[in-house]
């Protein structure tokens, strides 16, 4: 009879405006085992961990930890308790070295002082016991981001964690450093620990766990030995319903070139080269998908194209003009529109109304404005139908952004970035981290504005999304184009893996193609 | 004789190198206050206001504590030890209760910002505001004076002549027999690189100023942090507060720090709050403040003498700013091509 | 009652228990420090309100808190904690003195006019370095601001000791301010000038074009998300730069009417007079709206007239005034405060409509 470590009984929790993130969620796990906890975007998976980890307060149930009911009031108490926690986004300080990351908290003194060896000392015994190999002197902000995840972990194991909760943690690993992390966790598991393993993927959770738990809509709704169900089980768990995120769409019609990029350079602020040297177009009527891991170019690219960032060397024109010193104004007079990865640092402004976000392209035109003032009418108006058109969920549209959902928020963008009409629209990301709902209108719509014969270049980390919606693809890897892959739809995801990752790489003849000329 | 070499001439005096010393004090201790609110990520606006309030409890507490050990007597017929007594507890109260009054201040907006989470910038200037009336109704409360407090008889803290260094010419006239709190400055230097670095608590601060999300998940309590690195901003803005009240002047007088809190911030800035780099600017802001006080006896409107030592932090802010946009662009230049 | 609402009435609540509760403890102080508690207190509260000519001054004092307040609304909104204000405001009022006791056979009205956009104009010409710092190289600009200021008041100093003082006077003042310039008194025998109206005017005038214009559009947007402004294809830096001209040129203008109101000469040497901070006052309680810059700027002048009236009847000194003020900021700034309050109120809330949903399932 395998024993029940942590049980979280019937957990609601509110947060300040109004949200209800979890409604009577309960959650158990049994000690050493490694168990998957799945769920959509904001299917209250984060907030429950977050209250787990006493980062949050709850409002009503009860966490009974090896029998013994608990209430952590902060993450000290949690990890004292035994419970480590891996957070998404690293909980990392760039400019201190592994060493002092590990023992923050908890540092080594000597004569009242910080003693820095024996915080090595201390860091390399673990990495050596639970065989993660770290440089314990390195600073973190020179670590790749598969050492950084190794780091956290160190973190929680030399603070004695017994039960480890990793958030999404393969999200930004390459497949590589995924299977290596696997071989890690699998041996934590043999050493006793007990693991949580939140992830969005199937296969990943088929691969590595024993059980499984499902949240929707910050219920819990299903619980499962993994063995017992299949992957189509745990999706319909997930959603409701069978999810086949199929878009209907005919063979695209690639007309003349829109977006001409030759010999792009880009240089970060530290010197380094972050796209070295790329060439592609983007034609009339079709969907060039860019694939590849985060971090290899991509999100550089799109604001240079937009200009948001400024590139050493190359060019880049649309529809002829080149956009050499152009302003981001006059680039958007263009018609280029951008969907940006971060909505909430770029794609809105969330404490303003949805109405001022939906104008910010266009306030300063003819049509909304009379003489020196705001024709409220026409702008009301517009904002109105565009609610109603892009099916944005809100009160009215005087609301503040921030108190709408991601996917919603993500609607706003689009509505905005959708409906001026674009020659081209650079989509980055535009699906990441929203609902199901969102996600199928969002692309439904991007492949309605490649039939009215706009260029897309869609920019994406989500395999299925890329193959899905593209009509040529091409795959970006450390700042170059791996390969140009003229049918989408005969690829598999096995191929664009191994361009992904740099195991194979196309001629430099096969690449120029996506250059059309 | 032309201008410049009059100003050439005051310039190359011991006298002059040794008031750039006296002068920095104040502005070193300001912008160490800055460093440490900064290294735990908060701005403190309030340094100047902290830095006032000081001086002025430094002035009552230390008249206060003498009358009471004179008991009634008047310094000049009582008994020279009783009023070397009287002065030396004098000058211990004044120390304390000065240092004591600055860690308030900036205590005070560290529970503003991290406490109730106002904005700092806001907090620091309601608390600026706060102190500059705050500080003239005690004083009239204490000495029923508004403008400065010559009723009072407070004490100074004492001048340090080193030995053997006293008798070399230049050197010793420039170094020694400065006011205790100019070493004091000095050796805080040091310290405040001690305490960042060295310790414990320094790697809080920085991990806390740098990522309050990862001190916070590792158990580390930020809010807890950042009023260390307060108190600690308070105590050196204390300090200076009992430097410009206690030391080269026996008085307070209303609005004294006359913007050092904000020279010395921008020291702070100047030197990306490193203790070393921060010390330079500070010494840099002293020089300008020091020239502007010694061209005062020059044939030049004595208003523009003043401006002095605000237009040198204006020039320094820019100058900061080229340097490090130049670094950026070379790095990009060698990439580029 | 949706959680928007509670949060709207929840700043107002919570806007007036600031107010009230620094007023609170400041009785406290005044009983503390007074000999005679009750009638500072009731000079104080009723004071201002006793006389015609009271009333009179408060307005008159609000006056120059309207300028200085709608130009840090503007700033604000904007993000741009530029305190230039108090600067501006000094150095259009000395300039405008200066220009105005050199040219006093001038007709009234083209000289009034002209003295005034001397002011507007010199309270931007001073906001430039701020504004230049921040945008070209990223100095802060609440520092180098509060920098400037010191030199304005330098060089404020030197022009009016140098060129325009009146030596015959007996005091530290400017030649007098030429009669015909002079702003009308708007009632017989009160000292009420018609300052108040350009100043309630600028308040609407500013209203309108922070709201209601793509000027002020680009403004809230610098201010709501800078990012999100520079993608969107708004220069934040022209907007960060023409902002706190403006800012500059309204107190600037403030400057002036304040001479041409209330003074028969320039007086302030050797220290600021203290608008610019006020104005941070009248900013912070009037939540950036211009519209109602005109309450929180009566608040601001009826504490004041009342700490005036006060410091003559009792013996507290007017200078607790700039206590009270403080602590105002202080509470509205505060996030936190009251903010259980408010978390009770809205989860409250919330469940109930939980409750009320699952009901009608």
């Amino acid at each position: 009879m395998p024993e029940e470590i942590l049980l979280m009984d019937k957990i609601t929790k509110v947060y300040p405006n109004g949200f209800v993130a979890n409604k009577d969620v309960t959650f158990s796990i049994n000690k050493g085992e490694i168990h998957a906890l799945m769920g959509e975007n904001g299917a209250g998976k984060s907030t429950l961990m977050k209250i787990l980890f006493g980062i949050e307060p709850f409002e009503e149930g009860r966490i009974v930890l090896k029998g013994k009911e608990v209430r952590f009031n902060g993450p000290l108490d949690a990890i004292a308790n035994g419970v480590g926690m891996v957070h998404q986004h690293f909980m990392l300080v760039p400019s201190l070295t592994v060493a002092e990351n590990v023992v923050l908290g908890m540092e080594p003194k000597k004569g009242g002082m910080f003693d820095f060896e024996e915080a090595v000392r201390l860091t390399e015994e673990a990495c050596n016991k639970y065989n993660l190999k770290v440089d314990a002197r390195a600073k973190v902000e020179d670590l790749p981001v598969g050492f950084k995840q190794k780091v956290e972990i160190v973190k929680a194991l030399v603070r004695g964690a017994e039960i480890l909760i990793l958030d999404e943690p393969t999200a930004v690993l390459t497949p590589q450093e995924t299977a290596e992390l696997f071989v890690e966790l699998k041996h934590l598991k043999e050493q006793g620990h007990t693991i949580v393993f939140i992830s969005h993927k199937l296969h990943e959770i088929k691969e590595l766990c024993d059980r499984i738990t499902i949240l929707r809509l910050g219920k819990s709704v299903g619980k499962a030995n993994i063995a017992d169900v299949t992957e189509a089980d745990i999706s319909r768990m997930m959603v409701g319903r069978d999810v086949v995120l199929k878009v209907e769409k005919t063979p695209a019609k690639p007309q003349e070139t829109v977006l001409k990029v030759r010999d792009l350079r880009i240089v970060a602020d530290t010197g380094k080269p972050i796209v070295n040297d790329i060439s592609f177009s983007v034609r009339k009527g079709e969907i060039l998908g860019m694939a590849g891991v985060e971090g290899n170019g991509q999100s550089q690219i799109s604001e240079a194209i937009t200009g948001l960032l400024s590139y050493q060397q190359g060019s880049i024109s649309v529809n002829g003009v080149d956009l050499k010193g152009k302003k981001i104004r006059e680039i958007r007079e263009l018609g280029v529109s951008h969907v940006s990865e971060d909505r909430n640092t770029y794609g809105a402004a969330l404490v303003s109304s949805v109405k001022d976000n939906i104008l910010s392209d266009r306030y300063y035109k003819k049509e909304y404005n009379k003489g020196l003032l705001f024709d409220d009418k026409k702008i009301n108006e517009m904002t109105d139908d565009l609610i109603k058109e892009f099916l944005i969920k809100c009160d009215d549209r005087d609301d503040q952004v921030k108190m709408l959902s991601g996917g919603n928020v993500q609607k706003v963008v689009v509505a905005r970035e959708f409906s001026n009409k674009p020659a081209l629209v650079i989509a980055n990301q535009p699906t990441r981290g929203i609902d199901v709902g969102a996600t199928e209108f969002i692309r439904k719509r991007l492949v309605e504005l490649r039939d009215e014969g706009t260029a897309v270049l869609l920019i994406s980390a989500d395999l299925n999304e890329v193959l899905e919606l593209s009509d040529s693809l091409i795959v970006m890897n450390e700042g170059k184009i791996a390969a140009y892959l003229p049918d989408a739809s005969v690829i598999t995801d096995m191929i664009l893996g191994e361009y992904m990752l740099g195991v194979k790489t196309q001629t430099p003849e096969e690449i120029a193609r996506v250059a059309y000329d | 004789m032309s201008l410049l070499s009059q100003i050439f001439d005051l310039l190359l005096t011991p006298a002059f190198a040794a008031s750039v010393l006296r002068i920095t004090t104040p502005i070193l201790f300001a912008a160490l206050g800055g460093l440490m609110a900064r290294r735990c990520g908060i701005m403190n606006l309030a340094l100047e206001g902290s830095m006032l309030t000081a001086s002025l409890f430094a002035v009552i507490a230390s008249a206060f504590a003498k009358k009471a050990v004179l008991g009634g007597v008047s310094a000049a017929q009582a008994d020279p030890a009783l009023v070397s007594k009287a002065t030396t507890v004098g000058i211990i109260a004044g120390f304390i209760v000065g240092t004591l009054a600055g860690i308030a201040i900036c205590m005070f907006l560290a529970y503003m910002a991290v406490g109730l989470r106002a904005d700092a910038y806001l907090a620091g200037l309601a608390i600026n505001t706060m102190a500059t009336g705050g500080t003239v109704f005690i004083l009239y409360m204490a000495a029923g004076e508004k403008g400065i407090s010559s009723s009072l008889d407070s004490c100074s803290m004492p001048f340090i002549n080193i030995p053997g260094l006293k008798d070399i010419p230049v050197l010793g006239e420039i170094f020694s027999g400065q006011n205790l709190m100019t070493y004091f400055a000095w050796i805080c230097v040091a310290v405040v690189y001690f305490i960042i670095f060295k310790t414990a608590t320094g790697l809080r601060i920085r991990a806390v100023g740098e990522n309050p999300n990862a001190a916070e998940s590792v158990g580390v309590n930020v809010k807890k942090v950042q009023y260390q690195a307060m108190a600690l901003s308070g105590l050196f803005c204390g300090f200076g507060g009992v430097s410009l009240s206690m030391s080269y002047v026996q008085f307070f007088s209303r609005g004294m720090t006359a913007g050092k809190g904000f020279i010395g911030m921008s020291a702070m800035n100047l030197g990306n709050a490193s203790p070393v780099g921060t010390a330079i600017a500070a010494f840099l802001f002293g020089f300008f403040d020091a020239m502007g006080n010694v061209m005062q006896s020059l044939a030049i409107p004595v208003q523009f003498v003043q401006a002095i030592p605000y237009v040198a932090t204006l020039v320094g802010l820019v100058v900061f700013a080229i340097a490090s946009d130049n670094k950026v662009k070379k790095l990009k230049a060698k990439q580029g091509k | 009652m949706t959680s928007k609402q509670i949060e709207r009435r929840f700043e107002i609540f919570k806007t007036v228990v600031a107010v009230l509760l620094a007023l609170g403890l400041a009785l406290v102080v005044i009983s503390f420090v007074s000999e005679s508690p009750a009638e500072a207190i009731v000079a104080f509260m009723t004071g201002p309100f006793q006389r015609a000519s009271r009333i009179s001054n408060i307005i008159e004092v609000m006056t120059p808190l309207m300028f200085t307040g709608v130009a840090i609304c503007i700033l604000y909104q904007a993000n741009q904690f530029s305190m230039i204000g108090e600067g501006a405001f000094l150095i259009g009022a000395n300039l405008c003195t200066w220009f105005a006791v050199t040219h006093e056979n001038w007709a009234g009205l083209p000289l009034m006019l002209t003295v005034m956009v001397i002011a507007i104009v010199a309270g931007v010409t001073v906001s430039i370095v701020p504004a230049v710092l921040k945008v070209k190289f990223r100095a802060n600009e609440v520092v180098s601001s509060i920098m400037m200021n010191y030199v304005i008041l330098k060089i404020s100093d030197y022009l009016f000791y140098y060129h325009f003082r009146d030596v015959a006077s007996g005091q530290q003042a400017s030649f007098p301010i030429p009669a015909q310039i002079k702003l009308p008194k708007l009632i017989p025998g009160l000292r009420l000038h018609a300052g108040i109206i350009i100043g309630l005017v600028l308040a609407v005038l500013a209203y309108f074009f922070i709201y209601r214009t793509k000027w002020g559009y680009e403004i809230r947007m610098v201010g709501a998300n800078q990012n999100f402004a520079k993608y969107s294809g708004i220069s934040v830096l022209s907007v960060a730069l023409s902002t706190q001209l403006i800012g500059g040129g309204i107190a600037g203008l403030g400057g002036a009417v304040e001479i041409l109101g209330r003074y028969d000469r320039f007086i302030w040497f050797g220290t600021q007079p203290g608008f610019g901070f006020d104005g941070v006052l009248v900013g912070v309680l009037a939540k950036n709206n211009p519209l109602l810059v005109p309450v929180a700027a009566f608040l601001l002048a009826y504490m004041r007239t009342g700490a005036d009236v006060m410091n003559r009847v009792s013996d507290v000194p007017i200078e607790f005034v700039d206590v009270v003020q403080g602590l105002i900021i202080l509470f509205v700034a505060a996030e936190m405060f009251l903010a259980k309050y408010k978390h009770k109120l809205i989860v409250n809330n919330a469940k109930k409509q939980l409750e009320a949903k699952e009901a009608a399932k």
